[in-house]
């Protein structure tokens, strides 16, 4: 490889060093962050902060309820918030903080909440 | 006639050479308090977390932007008597805890603020505006300040934007995993509160307050309400 070539290349790959990190959190984790706050510790909708919301959070353990929603429509849901999908405002777009493959990890971790799939 | 004029310069240079070690003096003083006072719970220095689980740990508001985040007056008040401003903690997850109707604040696991003296506390705030972290993100005089009723007000923050959910509007009324907003417009600068709501990311990368994409012309709107908010005597 000439050194021209691995001069222009080097920031590519820091790029791509720097995104596979942003990814690097877990399901899990991200939830716990930014989730908890209403849906609750366990994803049962009771999180601290429901005692006056108007529209309850939803259950993430119901798999009755979950299996109702695709994946798409939680992705879409969690990236650009409830009215995305005709629902509450009080569910936040979160695309300013969450990459589309950290969106995707909450995805299936909300699939272990609920043990169920789409359909 | 030139006599007095240089045993003038002559006092200015000595009483600068009196004058100007105090001032340096003060300041290291305000940091050296900084260091040995704040920094266990606050970062002084930046940069801001990158991954959540640095959010976890965060014991304290980042400091490094202080100077353009806070109002002095507040801060040297607010040290020398603090009060929680967050119901949940810096981060709600360490203090929370499950109850029989959900989550629930584990009230023993919040600690009390230090408190500082009254010359600490002025000695900390002037300190505190010094740090001008992230100046760019700040248009000085953005805000003007405009009219709105409560009530619109509440219309606004609850049900088209829904920040009621993380928010008080009054004590023990709205969310708790973040800090209250009947106190902020006393706490926080006005082009401040503007900036993070245009992009709270910008300030915090990992923020668990999410970007609402709030309109333009909403932002001084909002800075409006918590103005009114702010004279309302909740005590």
């Amino acid at each position: 490889m000439s050194r021209v070539l691995r001069w222009a290349l080097f920031p590519l790959l820091v790029t791509l060093h720097c995104g596979q990190a942003l990814a690097a959190e877990t399901g899990k984790d991200l939830y716990k962050t930014y989730c908890w706050q209403c849906h609750g510790m366990t994803g049962n909708g009771n999180g601290i902060n429901v005692r006056d919301m108007s529209v309850q959070p939803r259950n993430h353990s119901d798999a009755k309820e979950m299996s109702a929603r695709s994946d798409e429509d939680l992705f879409k849901a969690i990236k650009h918030g409830g009215q995305s999908i005709n629902k509450s405002v009080l569910m936040p777009p979160w695309d300013g903080v969450l990459s589309d493959d950290e969106i995707h990890a909450l995805v299936r971790y909300l699939r272990e909440l609920c043990q169920c799939r789409h359909g | 006639m030139k006599r007095p004029v240089v045993s003038v310069m002559r006092r200015i240079s000595m009483l600068s050479l009196i004058l100007l070690p105090l001032g340096f003096a003060n300041a290291g003083q305000g940091d050296d308090l900084l260091n040995a006072r704040c920094a266990g719970c606050h970062d002084l220095k930046g940069p801001a977390p990158t991954t959540v689980q640095a959010i976890w740990e965060r014991k304290g508001p980042d400091l490094f932007y202080a100077g353009n985040k806070y109002r002095r007056e507040w801060l040297a008040r607010w040290l020398q008597a603090p009060v929680r401003i967050r119901p949940a903690g810096m981060f709600y997850g360490n203090h929370i805890k499950p109850g029989p109707d959900g989550d629930e604040i584990d009230q023993g696991s919040l600690a009390p603020h230090v408190k500082l003296s009254g010359s600490d506390a002025e000695l900390a705030a002037s300190a505190l505006m010094d740090k001008k972290a992230k100046s760019d993100l700040i248009k000085p005089g953005e805000y003007h300040s405009g009219t709105i009723s409560k009530s619109m007000g509440e219309l606004m923050f609850d049900k088209f934007r829904g920040c009621l959910a993380c928010h008080e509007i009054e004590p023990g009324y709205g969310g708790s995993s973040g800090p209250e907003v009947y106190t902020v417009a006393k706490r926080l600068q006005s082009d401040f509160l503007i900036s993070y709501m245009r992009n709270p990311q910008a300030w915090d990368p990992k923020i668990f307050m999410p970007n609402k994409h709030l309109k333009e012309q909403d932002l001084p709107k909002f800075v409006d309400y918590f103005k009114v908010l702010s004279e309302e005597d909740f005590k």
